[in-house]
């Protein structure tokens, strides 16, 4: 039995045991807990010098086609399952006072965690697809049940149905992918299938509308553009500790997909690379203008997280088999861990700020800063993070993907590849722009007349943020602490 | 022994923001006492010559490698002698301006972020590892000049400084990139053998890589077009607008321009940033004549001072701008933190035609004062400044005439406005109660006026010259033409700032235009909204109306007849999911069979 068997497992067993009575916030807490401790362990353990998977272990589920309950980890998935850890528990530590159905609200949120880390953790496909839909249904009753907004059941349904559709693109992605690789066998398994594909399996052609098909599939899952407009209300609509869990770590199993899917589909990344790149860019810059309109917290985090996914997928886009070193690929998943700890830090402050203060709207908050001193050093922290301020781990991630982008430019004209890299770094000073403007709204300047007192974050809630922030300057600080583990 | 330098003040941050946040006092005597630490270790290297730098690989993918690494020659040996000496001073000094602020904590743990990320600036030996510290040096800045953040002025000169300085860095980015791809390295000492290979295989797009760069030095050094954020700087405490404001932050810029001073020479684009150099500095100078407020007419004489640099820089001359850098460091200190003085005395009163007859009741911080206005007006012979601008002018004078022309013309406006405030501030009658009850400041901001002063008068002696910028400027070799424009500019210009602004209540010759800097700022303002915020309210609309009704509208409606469908029939949401679940299901086992 792996280490990852255990890691998968507790949080599943979590709910068994919540759904026999044991206390749901306590056991939410200690299987998370425990579960962030096995995930430093394995890190420890983990030997960065191997090529491959570590920790596997494999069970035969049926033999034609062969489809086993297989794990493993390679430095992505591990980082990954670092960022699931991490964010799954200050996600259930930070949970707010459930009032009705406790059980089912911390059943769900375990079950989000079970399925992120067996989507990373599983080196079988059909695994991999599996997991990622035994999260989303728990996704699903954690807007409509505890959501806010009068609309919250429409926009329950509606995150569910875009991210089905996008579920069943990706499984016809999948099953394509696969049968083009089946010579010699019908199988999902992942490592089988990599060096199938290595060996030169798949045709030009076919991997130019694989890759297509893939590109939706994980992309809808993403909130690629044009198909983000799921994401904003769903996170405003979604309990704070569901909105971490989903943008932060659950949102990127599609960029996890791609990372895992692209080596293998060279050609059809070149094939494709101009669209892409077009659609990045509507990430980052048409979304970055939409969330410098919005004038509710909850919104400009919602669309701030779309647009940043802009970022990886041009780390993404800019890899390429021809030129180099994998600078954008590895910037890439920094920024993936980066995004995810301070998109989870910031929701779940303004979940905290909901709470206390009843409204998000920008324009009633003001001059919190001499109030609620502490709150407002860590929201500025995640929001200069988020920004992409050196020290922080979006910062080492972006850079990477700026270089990557400049990678084998020698003194001619612009690629679309530069071209893009270019505008990118323009929604970086967008990105500057609102996440000041907010925070100069919420936290500094004068009061507004008649403001109502708010209690600091107390001293219990303080120790999942410090979690997240220290998870950020540690790998901001020292990067190569997460790219040394990191080979594509 | 140099990364103590680095070291030595992101401790003191931490520690001063996390340990002793509650108590001020300890914070500010743990940060003054580590900003001496480094001046020491500054000064020791500067007299040993210390040359040796090492590194280490920050992040790596695959082969490619981002490094921190230091690099210590005579450039950067001198500039952190420079950073320290005067942010220990600044530090001091603070001790007394700051003494009743409720927050002297965190202003000390800012100040030490300030140092730290101004000396990995310095210290940096390649361009990744100077970016870092570029943006940290603007967050430093951005949370002192927002230090009351009660106030709504400070925040928004806070975040104006940020979001000007982000717009300078997204070009600064882009040049990086590009002399990357061109030179194959970041690393300043590496580039150097490859770049001028690049510069002739590929003229024109290494002459837009050039301009790219300075785009972060025209954020950094408040350069036009992006020279707004800095006089609304002004709004932060004033050691703070002395320190960063004034004589190392925003000298950044030009300091960059000397480390990569090779790529500059290496192509016609420089003439251009000469160009927008010598335009600042015009520009800068003559707001200066009509601005009331004390620390506004400083912020425009750096502005012009700076300008200058930039322009010698520009003009292949990066000895002659970092010889000003470190003259005008000293002096423009000096002025501000006089200024503060003056400021504190009054009662937090920043306008001059509210002061006079200063020099009687402030007799040391005239003094000094007197002595920081002498430097920046060039009096000839007793005064650093006259030493460097007179590089400056050489520069222009063997560059391009029409550009010694403009600095002539600045040559003349800076001793008028400096004597129009210095008139204005210390002599004739008080004219309101908080002048005439002005007292001389305590001894802890008194002492470190006096040493700026005797810097002010010593520095640009060749002997400390040659010391702290390892190079030698000879007064001997400057042509007359030069030496007569600069000795006449600073004759005629400040006496005519002396006769008519002599025992004047208010400004006698108020033009409206100049005052409010040719309506820039307004000029700007306008655009932003337009551009920035019409777009973004289009793309709102846009993303809510076609976007969203495209891609998920149609699946909306279709989502509302299902919900509709099992309301009907008396199902809940579960098992709506299954129904989707099922078809996945179906699909996986169809296309096993039959693909």
């Amino acid at each position: 039995m792996s280490i990852l068997d255990i890691i998968i497992l507790l949080p599943l067993l979590g709910v068994l045991a919540i759904a026999f009575g044991a206390p749901a916030r306590i056991t939410a807490l200690g299987v998370t807990g425990a579960n962030l401790a096995l995930g430093v362990i394995a890190w420890i353990l983990f030997d960065p010098s191997k090529e491959g998977f570590q920790f596997v272990a494999s069970r035969a589920v049926a033999k034609v086609p062969e489809i086993s309950y297989a794990v493993g980890i390679d430095g992505l998935s591990l980082i990954m399952l670092l960022l699931s850890v991490i964010v799954s528990f200050c996600a259930i530590w930070m949970a707010p006072k459930v009032e009705s159905r406790e059980k089912l609200y911390f059943s769900s949120l375990l079950f989000i965690s079970a399925g992120a880390l067996g989507a990373f953790c599983s080196t079988d496909i059909f695994f991999f697809y599996a997991f990622h839909e035994l999260a989303l249904i728990p996704t699903f009753f954690m807007i409509g049940i505890w959501g806010s907004g009068e609309d919250r059941v429409n926009t329950a349904w509606k995150i569910t149905i875009y991210l089905a559709v996008g579920s069943i693109i990706l499984l016809a992605g999948l099953i394509a992918f696969q049968s083009q690789l089946s010579q010699g066998g019908m199988t999902f398994d992942l490592i089988t299938l990599q060096q199938r594909a290595a060996d030169g399996g798949i045709p030009a052609e076919a991997q130019g509308w694989i890759f297509l098909t893939l590109l939706i599939g994980f992309g809808i899952l993403v909130s690629l553009f044009p198909f983000h407009s799921w994401a904003a209300p769903a996170y405003a609509s979604a309990p704070a500790p569901t909105s971490m869990l989903h943008a932060g770590v659950l949102k990127k199993f599609g960029l996890y997909g791609l990372l895992r899917f692209t080596p293998m589909l060279p050609e059809g990344l070149e094939t494709w690379r101009n669209l892409l790149l077009v659609l990045l860019i509507g990430n980052i810059l048409f979304v970055g203008f939409v969330t410098l309109a919005q004038k509710h917290l909850d919104g400009l985090l919602g669309n701030s997280s779309v647009m940043h996914m802009g970022y990886v997928f041009l780390g993404i886009a800019s890899w390429s088999a021809s030129t180099g070193e994998p600078i954008g690929p590895t910037g890439a998943v920094l920024l993936m861990f980066g995004h995810g700890v301070s998109i989870a830090l910031l929701f779940g402050l303004a979940g905290k700020l909901r709470e206390s203060m009843g409204t998000l709207e920008m324009e009633k908050l003001g001059g919190l800063g001499k109030q609620i001193p502490i709150f407002s050093f860590l929201f500025g922290l995640a929001a200069f993070a988020s920004a992409g301020l050196p020290g922080f781990a979006n910062f080492s991630g972006e850079v990477l993907v700026f270089f990557g982008g400049f990678q084998g430019y020698q003194g001619e004209g612009f690629t679309n590849l530069q071209w893009a890299t270019v505008l990118a770094l323009w929604g970086v000073v967008i990105s500057a722009v609102y996440m000041l403007r907010a925070y100069r709204n919420i936290f500094l300047g004068e009061q507004p007349d008649g403001f109502k007192a708010t209690e600091d974050v107390v001293l219990m809630q303080r120790v999942p943020c410090t979690i997240l922030v220290v998870s950020l300057l540690v790998i901001g600080f020292y990067p190569r602490l997460f790219s040394d583990l990191l080979t594509f | 022994m140099a990364w103590l330098l680095l070291i030595l003040p992101l401790v003191t941050a931490a520690v001063t923001a996390l340990v002793t946040r509650k108590n001020g006092s300890v914070s500010a005597y743990i940060s003054v006492a580590s900003v001496a630490t480094t001046l020491v270790i500054s000064v020791l290297m500067l007299l040993q010559g210390t040359k040796d730098g090492s590194s280490f690989t920050w992040i790596a993918a695959g082969d490619f490698k981002l490094n921190i690494g230091l690099t210590l020659d005579s450039l950067s040996r001198g500039m952190m002698l420079i950073v320290t000496f005067i942010g220990t001073l600044v530090h001091v000094f603070s001790l007394g301006y700051m003494k009743g602020d409720e927050s002297k904590g965190r202003y000390f743990a800012c100040l030490s972020l300030f140092m730290f990320s101004m000396t990995g600036i310095v210290l940096a030996d390649n361009f990744a590892m100077m970016f870092i510290f570029w943006e940290l040096v603007g967050v430093s800045s951005y949370l002192l000049i927002g230090h009351w953040f009660t106030r709504n002025a400070p925040v928004e000169a806070a975040k104006k400084a940020f979001l000007t300085n982000r717009i300078g860095d997204f070009g600064f980015m882009i040049g990086i990139l590009m002399i990357w791809g061109m030179t194959g390295s970041i690393a300043f000492e590496e580039m150097k053998e490859t770049a001028s290979a690049a510069a002739t295989a590929h003229s024109k797009m290494f002459g837009i890589a050039v301009l790219c760069l300075f785009c972060g030095a025209v954020g950094k050094s408040a350069m036009m077009p992006l020279h707004v954020w800095l006089p609304d700087a002004m709004e932060g405490p004033t050691p703070v607008s002395a320190l960063i404001h004034a004589a190392t932050m925003v000298a950044a810029g030009v300091f960059m321009l000397a480390r990569v001073s090779f790529l500059l020479n290496l192509t016609e684009a420089a003439e251009l940033i000469a160009w927008v150099g010598a335009i600042t500095s015009l520009f800068a100078a003559v707001v200066a004549t009509q601005q009331n407020d004390i620390k506004k007419v400083l912020a425009y004489s750096t502005l012009s001072q700076l300008g200058y640099m930039v322009m010698a820089a520009g003009l292949n001359s990066t000895d002659a701008a970092m010889f000003h850098l470190y003259t005008h460091a000293g002096f423009k200190a000096l002025l501000f933190l006089g200024a503060g003085a003056v400021i504190y005395a009054c009662h937090h009163e920043q306008d001059m035609w509210k002061m006079g007859g200063l020099s009687k009741k402030m007799p040391i911080t005239f003094a000094t004062f007197a002595i920081g206005t002498a430097a920046l007006a060039a009096v000839p012979y007793v005064t650093s400044g006259f030493f460097s601008k007179e590089q400056i002018l050489v520069a222009a004078y063997n560059g391009n005439k029409m550009m010694f022309f403009i600095a002539g013309l600045v040559a003349f406006l800076t001793p008028f406005y400096m004597m129009r405030m210095f008139t204005a501030v210390f002599f004739g009658k008080s004219r309101t109660k908080h002048a005439e009850h002005a007292k001389e400041v305590p001894g802890v901001m008194n002492v470190p006026l006096i040493i700026l002063a005797a810097v002010s008068i010593v520095a640009g002696f060749p002997l400390l010259g040659k010391l702290v910028l390892g190079n030698h400027f000879a007064h001997a070799d400057v042509p007359f033409e030069v030496l007569f424009v600069s000795v006449a500019t600073m004759i005629v210009g400040g006496g005519l700032g002396f006769v008519l602004y002599r025992g004047k209540e208010s400004e006698p010759l108020p033009i409206a235009f100049v005052r409010d800097k040719f309506y820039l700022d307004e000029i700007y303002i306008a655009i932003i909204r337009v551009f920035q915020d019409g777009v973004a309210y289009v793309s709102k609309a846009l993303d809510h109306h076609v976007v969203d009704g495209i891609t998920s509208r149609g699946s909306a409606s279709t989502v509302n007849g299902l919900g509709s469908l099992f309301r009907r029939i008396q199902v809940g949401n579960l098992q709506a999911y299954a129904f989707l679940f099922g078809v996945g299901v179906i699909l996986v086992v169809y296309l096993l069979v039959f693909a």
